[in-house]
């Protein structure tokens, strides 16, 4: 009976749309004669939405920074992440600009030239000093841009490791989890190959290796403060991503080699809990999961996949705790113990 | 060339479904093109609906996915089905075939002055192919285990073991198979549109008179016989490793606790053999839009296009540049580093060209007598996107920026409003612009001014937000948010963009329904109704086969003599006319225009 009904419905609103088809056919034909496609009261309307669009769109934006600047992720938590922070601010404002700028300019010609009675257009084909102009300018500002870009990019993924060599820890990636195996006193890890998993070696790691004897399994990350890491991605099936959003790492897990990428953690997650930007985000996702009847949220660090990997792709994720050195040593002296058990 | 073409008695089905006929075919592409994208559209908002209410039920969804969505929930594995085929439906069949394939094949032979393309056959067969391949693509989806699921851009690993994932099995074989077979349409169509307009350009119409539709089709189709073949390839080998136990792109991997066999392969070799097509491939999509709205913008402007040449250097600077920045979809790869320095470089030059061409559609508008029909107000969206979309690739392109926003929602909404709706813009503005030339009658005014409003509004609604939501970490391809608390503020904005989705997906019926109605009830179309300079306007408002009646016309100038003033300053070239076709000789005391 309701599909009965719909089904009319649909038929009548169907009949009424061709009737308003052919009413404003008709009356567009009376206006301005069966020559003109459009008459000048249609360009004023036109061009007068245009405009009216043009300032709601920059309106919007500035709403939507308001609304939403606090779900942006919170400082970066290592250290180049700081330099990272700096280049997208840059970036994103010059990108801003650009947006702010070029679209009014847009919107208020599509309106100030709207095709009124009496409006003539003016012959002008060309003109090689504005090209020129707007191939400099933006190849200047974009010289800019590639050049810091490229500077912090070799930062990142070469960094100066003379003083101060990174901690090794390997992040072992698979449908659907993530383990992390910590290279131990030796900082080197053991040899591991997918095809030694038996058993209990679900790594696959070469027990034999002198090198793995130190080495410990974990199924949480914990980080020493101040200390730089050097991540060495495995993947045992399929390609995955290690995103580590809050200290902007992030490198793909593929399977057949070896990928790595490195950073310092300089926040620990008890400081990140006590930042004022953090603490207003937790208690914002906490209100809403009061209303939903879910348990309340304390910040912390989160390993998420971010390279699609089957179905449960959406729920691969690893907590990351970044600690003092007192307590990470302590966590390690744990660990050991276990793994010698 | 041949001039046999009005000669042959045409039956039903050498007019209709057979034809040789460019025009033909171009609607065949645009219908096959438009039905592919309606299914598109619709599994963008089942798996829209799934992100604003994970959990919920929706007797809709068990009524459309059947077991997929039991209890009428989305199972996680038809999500990222959905995704799939959603990105490779839009992507080729909309985007590629529906765009090129219909305003190439349209606009060519006529803007040019040929009678059709150099070979009528090998374009019908061009339009058969992408239709078999329409047909297996849309057939993927009701195999056992579901389409090809791993997203649009297939991966091996996980596309190349069926035991990886529920859709890289069948599913996967026939998208494989649909892809060839697409390719090898696209390769016919690229080598037609390629030798017509080199070898059957009408007397005096020089390369550089020809309009920026055309060279725009000319370049794209440079660039598809240069960059399919790799996809091919790619698919190949993908084949082989699936089928024939070759380890192209696999090595060292245990899945579903079984140790597989294959040694020294690598995923990567595929990333770069898909991405070396991958990415021409946006612009393969974004080029016959820019050439579109370089058309449409000069002739309802009532004035030339600004910077004829600068336009067509840029449309050479992007499609050599855009052979070299494929990289920057790798940049996490575990690629050298130095190789992703490159990338970068080259990623950010391809902004230069673009940016020109942006300034001078704008600076095409200035002092403009702007006609404001559907097609000028697409192709104005269309500015507005290209610029709105193009920033944030800068953005993408910087390879330390990109460690961060890589497959988050950052990228969903950079390459959404680049393609979803710069380039849509471009065939929607092209429909509404040439539907004289393809139906002989018009489409509704009103119903094309509601329709680009709440698209416009909407589309900018669904995508706009995604910057923020990449910004704050979210990924990609999740099939829900609610496994990470650091999420739970992002699912108001969720809402709002399915809600646009929603909105932006119903104002299309408004498109189609136009579309269809005005094909029989719209009112009938006069020879040159938006009194353009090109010389698909000359020909007889009703279809002929070999375009024109008698001679095909002479061209004495460019497409863009409109309000040019006569050598005196007195009035215009011809007098009380504010164009002048290209058919029309240079003036006692004229100067060509460019």
């Amino acid at each position: 009976m309701t599909g009965l009904i719909i089904a009319i419905v649909a038929i009548l609103a169907i009949l009424v749309v061709l009737q308003v088809m052919r009413v404003t056919s008709l009356s567009s034909d009376l206006q301005d004669g069966k020559d003109n496609e459009v008459s000048s009261k249609d360009n004023d309307t036109q061009g007068t939405l245009l405009l009216l669009f043009g300032i709601g769109f920059m309106i919007a934006f500035v709403w939507m920074l308001i609304a939403w600047g606090d779900v942006l992720l919170p400082k970066a938590a290592s250290e180049h992440g700081g330099d990272y922070d700096s280049l997208m601010s840059i970036s994103m404002w010059m990108c801003i600009a650009v947006f702010v700028l070029v679209n009014p300019v847009l919107f208020y010609f599509a309106f100030k030239y709207r095709g009124l009675k009496g409006t003539k257009a003016t012959y002008y084909e060309h003109n090689n000093k504005l090209e020129l102009i707007w191939t400099t300018v933006p190849a200047v500002v974009l010289a800019v841009l590639i050049i810091y870009g490229l500077t912090t990019w070799s930062n990142i993924t070469n960094p100066d490791n003379t003083d101060n060599e990174p901690m090794i820890v390997e992040l072992y990636a698979q449908q659907f989890n993530w383990t992390a195996r910590y290279s131990g006193e030796d900082n080197t890890l053991g040899y591991a190959n997918v095809a030694l998993i038996e058993g209990a070696n679900f790594l696959g790691v070469d027990l034999n290796d002198e090198r793995a004897k130190d080495d410990f399994i974990v199924k949480e990350l914990y980080l020493p403060k101040g200390k730089p890491v050097k991540f060495r991605f495995r993947s045992q099936d399929i390609i995955h991503s290690a995103y580590m959003p809050h200290f902007r790492a992030q490198m793909n897990c593929v399977p057949g080699l070896i990928t790595e990428f490195q950073f310092t953690p300089t926040v620990t997650t008890s400081e990140m809990r006590s930042d004022k930007y953090v603490m207003k985000q937790v208690k914002n996702v906490n209100d809403i999961r009061l209303v939903k009847g879910k348990e309340v949220w304390e910040f912390d660090y989160v390993l998420l996949c971010n390279k699609i990997c089957g179905s449960a792709h959406y729920n691969m994720q690893m907590p990351i705790k970044v600690v003092e050195q007192a307590e990470y040593d302590q966590w390690v002296a744990k660990q050991s113990q276990l793994a010698q058990n | 060339m041949s001039d046999d073409h009005g000669h042959h008695k045409e039956t039903f089905i050498t007019k209709y479904i057979f034809s040789q006929d460019h025009k033909m075919i171009a609607k065949q592409f645009l219908v096959t093109g438009m039905i592919m994208g309606v299914i598109g559209v619709l599994m963008s908002i089942l798996f829209r609906m799934q992100l604003a209410w994970p959990g919920e039920k929706f007797p809709i969804l068990e009524l459309l996915l059947g077991k997929w969505a039991p209890d009428g929930v989305m199972s996680p594995d038809i999500y990222l089905a959905l995704v799939t085929i959603h990105g490779t439906i839009m992507v080729f069949f909309v985007l590629t075939a529906g765009l090129s394939g219909t305003f190439s094949n349209l606009l060519i032979p006529l803007q040019i002055g040929a009678r059709d393309m150099a070979s009528g056959f090998l374009n019908m067969l061009s339009y058969w192919f992408f239709f078999l391949s329409s047909v297996i693509m849309v057939a993927s989806l009701f195999v056992e285990n579901g389409p090809a699921a791993a997203g649009w851009t297939i991966y091996p690993p996980l596309s190349a073991v069926p035991s990886a994932m529920k859709g890289s099995g069948m599913g996967m074989t026939l998208w494989l198979v649909s892809m060839a077979i697409f390719i090898i349409s696209s390769l016919l169509g690229s080598l037609n549109y390629i030798a017509t307009i080199i070898n059957m350009r009408t007397k005096g119409m020089s390369m550089t008179r020809l309009p920026l539709t055309i060279w725009a089709f000319f370049v794209t189709a440079i660039l598809g016989v240069l960059s399919f073949p790799v996809l091919l390839s790619a698919a190949l080998l993908l084949i082989f490793d699936r089928s024939m136990g070759t380890s192209f792109y696999l090595s060292d991997l245990f899945i579903n606790g079984e140790l597989l066999q294959n040694q020294g392969g690598s995923p990567i070799l595929f990333e770069h053999l898909f991405w070396f097509l991958g990415h021409p491939e946006v612009y393969i999509i974004i080029l016959p839009a820019l050439g579109i709205t370089s058309e449409i913008i000069s002739t309802n402007s009532r004035k030339p296009i600004f910077g004829y040449r600068a336009m067509i250097a840029s449309i050479l600077a992007i499609a050599f540049l855009s052979f070299i920045v494929w990289g920057h979809h790798m940049f996490l790869t575990g690629m050298s580093p130095f190789l992703g320095s490159v990338f970068t470089f080259t990623t950010l030059l391809i902004a230069i060209p673009s940016a020109v061409k942006a300034f001078n559609y704008i600076t095409t508008l200035w002092k403009g007598n702007l006609q404001m029909t559907p097609a000028m107000l697409f192709s104005i969206g269309l500015v507005s996107t290209f610029v709105t979309g193009g920033v944030t690739g800068l953005i993408l392109g910087d390879s330390a920026l990109d460690i961060n926003v890589h497959d988050t929602y950052f990228v969903v909404g950079h390459f959404h409003i680049v393609m979803g709706l710069s380039a849509i813009f471009g065939m929607f503005a092209g429909v509404y612009h040439w539907y004289p030339k393809l139906y002989m009658r018009r489409m509704n005014k009103s119903m094309g001014y509601v329709h680009f409003w709440v698209t416009f509004i909407c589309a900018y609604g669904v995508f706009f937000p995604m910057h923020f939501l990449g910004l704050a970490g979210l990924p990609r391809r999740y099939y829900s948010n609610v496994e990470f608390p650091m999420f739970d503020t992002l699912a108001d904005i969720n809402v709002l963009i399915t809600g646009f989705a929603i909105l932006g997906g119903i104002a299309q019926l408004v498109f189609l329904f136009n579309f269809f109605y005005s094909i029989w009830g719209g009112r009938k179309a006069t020879q040159n109704p938006w009194k353009g300079n090109t010389l698909e306007w000359t020909t007889p408002v009703e279809h002929m086969h070999g375009n024109w009646p008698g001679e095909i016309p002479t061209v004495h100038r460019w497409a863009y003599d409109y309000s040019k003033p006569n050598a005196d300053d007195t009035d215009y070239v011809i007098p009380g006319q504010d164009y002048v076709p290209q058919t029309t000789p240079l003036a006692h005391g004229e100067e060509a225009g460019h």
